[in-house]
């Protein structure tokens, strides 16, 4: 019986357990126990999530789309819930790295976050991932806007519990900049009723083509195209993600960068090629003709800018832009294999990024401190973790049999198949700007000796603990092994871009 | 804070409370026929408390909504919300399918919608007093 | 042409105003009354575009044909409240802000903000 309700219960298992969460420390807020309660429950309803996630890619795979009814009214006139391959791809990225995310988080949490709000912290991550998760999964236009709010108010939440004061600016930064761009959406949603008088995604696909010479269209697609580059950011709307991801508490980075930005790449894939028909987008809108140099100064730019960093996490902040890049660089060349390409970087960039912020976070917890000058000696101090660093560093770049390699490559090959001897440049100059921030920490944390701190007997190991080793190791090896074994990553992307573009 | 307002502040205030707190009940649970629904009534709610704070002072209104207790609150009402669609799911439709809750779809409707609005307005009212409450605290 | 659009026109001035407010303003606050303003425009342009020639509001009355659209009113009624919640969050950050940095001017908070990278790459060098 609930096999029929799982698109419904992708969203409603982390909804109902969101205010659980915050009821857990009954008596007294801060008390060890209920913290503890609070995590466990927070990782059992991940890792639910992630089982539901893989139910439905079974599901899908074998049957096809996957319409759910919400409230049993039929569509267009009730709220449709509609799982399809791009989703379910989108859906399998969130819940995995959530379940990662909540395994490794317990020790970094206690560390940094007030013990008062721990609770309330993993209570406002669920409903995060309510948010990120029912975006991915409805099929209702207005729907998706609640749940990019819902999914954003959390985040703006989540990332001003940093312990540095300047996460307060950062978050209220992001939150200015993420509210315009939500009304924005809105807007363009707006417009679309009024023109059409339908909400549903399906629907609306049906009734755009015959309202093409109608300037309202052309008004809404203007208003989606730059609502949703500021949830992208995409440059140069990208301002509020260096210090959001560099300030917010460590564990939040490492899912907000692998999450937030991909679901937001899924939104512009489902409004883009699944709403206005990739032949409209590219066609009628010339929506490659924006992309294309933007992507391009974002890969370039962003990279240099990372290069000049002494805060690790600002670095890998700005790398982050950089890798929105060349995932729009692979929409704007207009093909399928672009498309294809640009999502499959979104799947291996989330495994690339989230390690390496996970890595961080054992390092804040070890050291306190994400400044490169205490990253001297580290290699010796906290081998594992910087074996880690070193090889997710290498699948950053590219290097041949890492994830980052199978996502440049196709990315190039998309390329040359248009004679795009510009794209295919900058992506291998993109490659080139990663060795050289990636080296930056490679070389001092293996080639310059360790600072000696006052006290403390500088040789130590300080290795991270065991509960967040495993889980960065894990991504490590996911990488390893989406970067030998395609079929998965490669080929759902693919049935998922021919069955979205005409 | 210990200074006293003025008395017509006060005896106003005493006059204006009740009428409030039972508009927002009104407001409430006449959704269905007029405008209204959970967030206004919830709003009302919390208006009424907060117009309380505001001229007798937090400690006063926190004998009766104590802090702990209307912190509770907040997820109790998005309890009550999700629980509908779940009871929903268990009884046999889909996920906030009123229709099944009760013995026919009207009877369903009226109460589905009874107690969504319901778990909407207790939410509403709590996050609004206890934002007031936060930044009154900020305050001092 | 103004005459019979001009519930768009009220929309888009309020939403430039609006905007210009978020932009220029240094107040932290009253870029959130900014924002405020921003998404209440576009709550008027959704309510203004849901009324029906010769309808009434949208509450079911014996006698009354022709009812006005109540899909955008429930939309934007879910939309005022996710405004609310952004103006309550928006306010409860700057208070934390105004705690930690004594100030809610934007120019300072940045002129503070960049001290500390300064003093930050002297100590890295």
């Amino acid at each position: 019986m609930l096999s029929q309700h799982l698109a419904v219960l992708q969203v409603v298992v982390p909804l109902i357990c969101a205010p659980l969460c915050a009821l857990l420390p009954l008596a007294k807020p801060g008390n060890k126990l209920g913290n503890n309660l609070a995590w466990l429950l927070a990782t059992l309803v991940s890792l639910t999530t992630f089982i539901i996630a893989l139910l439905l890619t079974k599901e899908v795979s074998l049957h096809g789309v996957i319409s759910y009814q919400l409230g049993g009214w039929a569509p267009p006139w009730g709220i449709e819930y509609r799982i399809d391959h791009l989703s379910v791809y989108v859906l399998l990225i969130v819940s995995a790295i959530a379940s990662i995310t909540m395994l490794a988080a317990r020790k970094s949490v206690e560390q940094e976050i007030a013990h008062e709000k721990i609770s309330l912290f993993y209570s406002a991550f669920l409903l995060c991932l309510t948010g990120l998760l029912g975006i991915v999964a409805t099929g209702d236009a207005f729907n998706i806007f609640v749940f990019l709010e819902i999914s954003s108010l959390s985040s703006y939440a989540l990332i001003a519990l940093g312990n540095n004061r300047k996460a307060l600016t950062a978050s209220y930064q992001y939150l200015i900049m993420g509210t315009i761009g939500a009304t924005f959406i809105l807007i363009g949603v707006g417009l679309l009723y009024m023109l059409t008088g339908t909400l549903n995604i399906v629907d609306l696909q049906a009734r755009v083509p015959e309202l093409l010479s109608s300037r309202t269209l052309h008004a809404a697609f203007a208003f989606f195209t730059v609502g949703i580059s500021l949830k992208l950011a995409l440059l140069p709307l990208h301002l509020w993600l260096p210090n959001a991801y560099a300030y917010a508490p460590s564990m939040i980075t490492v899912f907000l960068s692998a999450t937030a930005t991909k679901v937001s790449l899924y939104v512009l894939f489902r409004f883009f090629f699944g709403l206005f028909s990739n032949e409209i987008t590219f066609e009628e809108f010339q929506l490659d003709k924006i992309l294309l140099p933007l992507s391009i100064l974002a890969i370039l730019i962003a990279s240099s800018v990372a290069i000049f960093q002494d805060n690790i996490k600002r670095m890998l902040a700005y790398s982050s832009v950089a890798q929105i890049g060349y995932m729009t660089l692979g929409i704007s060349l207009a093909t399928k294999s672009g498309s294809i390409a640009g999502m499959l970087h979104l799947f291996n960039h989330a495994l690339i990024k989230g390690g390496l912020f996970l890595a961080m976070a054992c390092i804040v917890l070890r050291t306190g401190s994400v400044q490169l000058k205490n990253f001297a000696g580290l290699g010796k101090r906290m081998p594992w973790t910087m074996a880690a660093i070193l090889l997710l560093g290498l699948s950053l770049i590219g290097v041949p049999s890492t994830a980052g390699f199978i996502s440049k490559w196709y990315l190039l090959i998309a390329a040359l198949e248009q004679n795009n001897w510009l794209a295919a440049a900058v992506i291998v100059g993109g490659s080139l700007l990663a060795i050289i921030y990636i080296w930056k920490i490679v070389e001092y944390a293996y080639l310059k000796s360790p600072i000696r701190q006052s006290d403390k007997y500088f040789n130590e190991r300080i290795e991270a603990p065991l509960q967040m080793l495993i889980p960065l190791w894990l991504l490590v090896a996911a990488n390893f092994y989406f970067g030998l074994k395609t079929s998965f990553s490669y080929g759902f992307a693919e049935t998922a871009i021919n069955n979205l573009f005409l | 804070m210990s200074k006293k307002r003025s008395l017509i502040l006060r005896e106003v205030c005493k006059l204006i409370v009740p009428a409030v707190l039972l508009y927002a009940f009104y407001v409430q649970f006449h959704g269905d026929y007029g405008p209204g629904g959970g967030f206004q009534a919830g709003v009302i709610f919390a208006a009424a408390v907060i117009l309380y704070a505001l001229v007798y002072g937090r400690e006063k209104t926190q004998k009766v909504f104590p802090a702990s207790v209307v912190r509770y609150f907040i997820s109790i009402g998005l309890l009550l919300y999700a629980s509908v669609g779940v009871a929903s799911l268990v009884m046999g439709g889909n996920y906030l399918d009123y229709n099944v809750l009760s013995h026919d779809p009207i009877h369903g409707q009226h109460l589905g919608i009874f107690l969504i609005e319901l778990g909407v307005g207790i939410t509403v009212a709590a996050v609004m007093i206890m934002i007031f409450y936060m930044l009154d605290e900020y305050a001092d | 042409m103004f005459a019979d659009y001009y519930n768009y026109w009220v929309a888009i001035i309020l939403m430039m105003l609006g905007f210009y407010i978020v932009i220029s303003d240094a107040n932290l606050i009253k870029k959130i009354i900014g924002l405020t303003i921003f998404q209440t425009s576009v709550f008027i342009l959704f309510i203004s575009m849901s009324k029906v020639e010769g309808g009434t509001a949208p509450i079911l009355a014996d006698g009354i044909t022709t009812y006005s659209n109540p899909l955008p009113h429930v939309l934007i009624l879910t939309a005022i409240v996710v405004g609310v919640a952004t103006t309550a969050l928006g306010l409860a950050i700057t208070a934390r802000i105004h705690r930690e940095y004594g100030t809610i001017d934007e120019n300072i908070i940045h002129a503070q903000d960049e001290e500390e990278y300064e003093d930050d790459d002297e100590a890295a060098s």
